[in-house]
């Protein structure tokens, strides 16, 4: 019988700790694939952040390792400059990258370190139970905003691919979503475009994907896909930020 | 005989870490140490090495991990107020087992204290510094010499026991020129073998991976039963000192770095009057040479240990020598550096005024 359907290469075997629901899988995936179809599973290394995605260093089948909260850009260009020949990702989410992790984000861009950054934007920290992220809409229940984000208290969320698209140095910036099979394929071209670009050795590239999280929105996994597709994406539009080979032309 | 050089001390540490083989540096600037970035951002464009200037410690340290965690011998340096920022990064590097090199030209404290030398880090240094249960092995050099020396050492002792190494100097000996003698053949970084750790694809083996947690009940508490054996052989095989004129001594000072030139220079003086001084200098300050000063304790009555701070490793002396002798203690913090005399003074006035 032919397989027409198995776990890419790039993943291990173990099974994934995430929520029903949770966007987290399908990234897991696409990346996991990527590793095979671009051929460079075996020199890649890759960083797992600190929140819901810390096990990403037993599900990617490639070198990895798991550095403190918000640092992975940090230990991405050490390890990059120490071994440029190897494929460097960083897996971040928004707690991760936009609160704790905003100085490292920014100077890394800002070197256009040749890297790959994968920014999930769950607009809200997962792993320790649902408080409000740089990300979290205005408006928006957290657990530390039981009544809704106040901006007069609370501020406005951190948009990341505009925040570095003030910036000279990124190579390539794009957002995307996971919440539709369209949005899904996006996703894959647009880490295909910063791993290829990284591979090419032109530099910093960041994809942003708007994720799904279920048990922290207090929605069902088709609730919170619909909420993606008609709140989320009006915040943080979809589409490249930058994209400096399209400009060099 | 091998080449010599009249060199600042900042700039034998940056000698130093090149001929031990390291290629990496990352690091923010901060007095009194600026010296050790600007040279080796010269010296590492002219061999082909990696410097970067970093948007803080929180970043030298965390590039640390990553070029250590890829196999390579890295290192940064930085003050007090920047090795404060540099902890968490240390913490994740001690629990997962990487070696690196972190320099610290101590700064008068706390919070942005001043610039001048002092020896206030010692409790940080030497109990971890971070969150966790972790040691670092930290040595303390002298004199420029061994600031150009004992990078090799540390990288050797980082390696062996897979955990970072520490050392930890002064404004006074950064500032300060000396000659320095070229004293050993400079490492070829590519004739050091791939660490069986290290990061850099997984062509042709299994998958590695590097972290400090275990979330698995049992799991955690197993890995630091297995590092606290580690720690008990740095301790059993490691301790490192200087011990001058102890041996019939009435009095041995107990001193390191800076504090350690002054205190010979003052028990030379104590010497010339007839009183029977001893210095000894620990190396390693973690871990302590705790076995000579047990030794010592069994013929010698008064130690007196002398620190820039306001009595820090006194405790350790304390701790080695079981209090059963009395340990007097001479400090200045804040930046304050004692004086030959002043040491001498207290010399005097322990064994019983001037003879």
């Amino acid at each position: 019988m032919k397989q027409l359907f198995g776990r890419p290469a790039g993943l291990t075997d173990i099974s994934q700790r995430y929520c029903p629901g949770c966007g987290h899988g399908i990234v897991h995936r696409i990346i996991g694939e990527l590793l095979v179809k671009l051929n460079i599973r075996e020199r890649t290394i890759g960083i797992a952040p600190v929140g819901c995605s810390v096990f990403a260093d037993e599900y990617f089948n490639c070198d990895m390792i798991q550095p403190p909260h918000g640092r992975g850009p940090a230990v991405s260009t050490g390890i990059k400059r120490s071994r440029p020949d190897c494929i460097v990702f960083s897996y971040q989410g928004d707690g991760d990258l936009a609160a704790i992790g905003t100085a490292e984000i920014v100077h890394a861009a800002a070197r256009n370190e040749n890297i790959t950054i994968i920014f999930i934007n769950n607009a809200i920290f997962g792993m320790t139970g649902g408080q409000l992220a740089p990300t979290t809409l205005p408006g928006m229940k957290s657990t530390t905003s039981v009544q809704g984000r106040d901006i007069k208290k609370q501020g406005y969320p951190i948009k990341v691919c505009e925040l570095l698209s003030g910036l000279d140095g990124p190579y390539y910036l794009a957002r995307t979503a996971v919440d539709t099979p369209k949005n899904i394929i996006n996703t894959e071209k647009a880490l295909k475009t910063a791993f290829t670009y990284q591979i090419e050795e032109k530099g910093f590239s960041l994809v942003e994907i708007l994720s799904m999280c279920p048990t922290n929105w207090g929605m069902t996994p088709v609730q919170s896909k619909k909420w993606i597709e008609n709140t989320m994406v009006k915040y943080y539009p979809l589409g490249e930020y930058r994209n400096r080979a399209k400009e060099e032309k | 005989m091998a080449e010599k050089k009249l060199m600042y001390g900042n700039h034998a540490i940056v000698e130093g870490v090149l001929a031990a083989g390291c290629r990496f540096f990352a690091g923010y600037p901060i007095t009194p140490q600026n010296e050790i970035p600007e040279f080796m951002s010269i010296r590492m464009n002219e061999i082909g090495g990696v410097f970067i200037q970093t948007e803080s410690e929180i970043a030298a340290i965390n590039m640390l991990f990553g070029a250590a965690a890829a196999g390579k011998r890295a290192m940064t340096s930085s003050s007090s107020p920047g090795i404060s920022l540099m902890q968490e990064g240390i913490s994740y590097i001690a629990g997962a087992d990487i070696p690196v090199l972190v320099v610290n030209v101590v700064r008068g404290g706390p919070g942005l204290g001043n610039i001048a030398p002092a020896q206030s880090d010692y409790f940080q240094a030497t109990r971890g510094g971070g969150h966790g249960d972790y040691f670092t092995i930290t040595l303390a050099p002298n004199s420029a010499q061994e600031l150009y020396e004992f990078p090799k050492i540390a990288f050797e002792l980082a390696e062996k026991y897979r955990n970072p190494a520490l050392i930890l100097a002064d404004g006074l000996l950064g500032q300060m020129m000396e000659p320095v003698e070229f004293s050993y053949k400079p490492f070829d970084p590519e004739t050091l073998p791939e660490p069986p750790y290290a990061l850099s694809g997984c062509k042709n083996r299994e998958r590695r991976i590097v972290r400090s947690y275990d979330l698995k009940p049992g799991k955690l508490e197993a890995w630091n039963w297995q590092r606290q054996k580690k720690y008990e052989q740095i301790v059993a095989n490691e301790q490192r000192f200087q011990a001058t004129a102890c041996d019939d001594a009435e009095l041995i000072i107990v001193a390191y770095g800076t504090c350690a030139r002054v205190c010979d220079a003052a028990a030379r003086m104590a010497r010339a009057k007839g009183y029977r001084v001893g210095l000894l200098r620990p190396i390693t300050l973690w871990p302590f040479p705790s076995n000579i000063l047990s030794a010592l304790a069994e013929k010698t009555d008064h130690f007196l240990v002398v620190e820039m701070n306001m009595g820090q490793m006194v405790d350790d002396v304390k701790l080695a020598t079981e209090c059963s002798k009395k340990i007097f203690f001479h400090g200045r913090p804040g930046g304050g550096v004692p004086t030959p005399p002043e040491v001498y003074g207290k010399i005097e006035t322990i064994l019983g005024g001037a003879r």
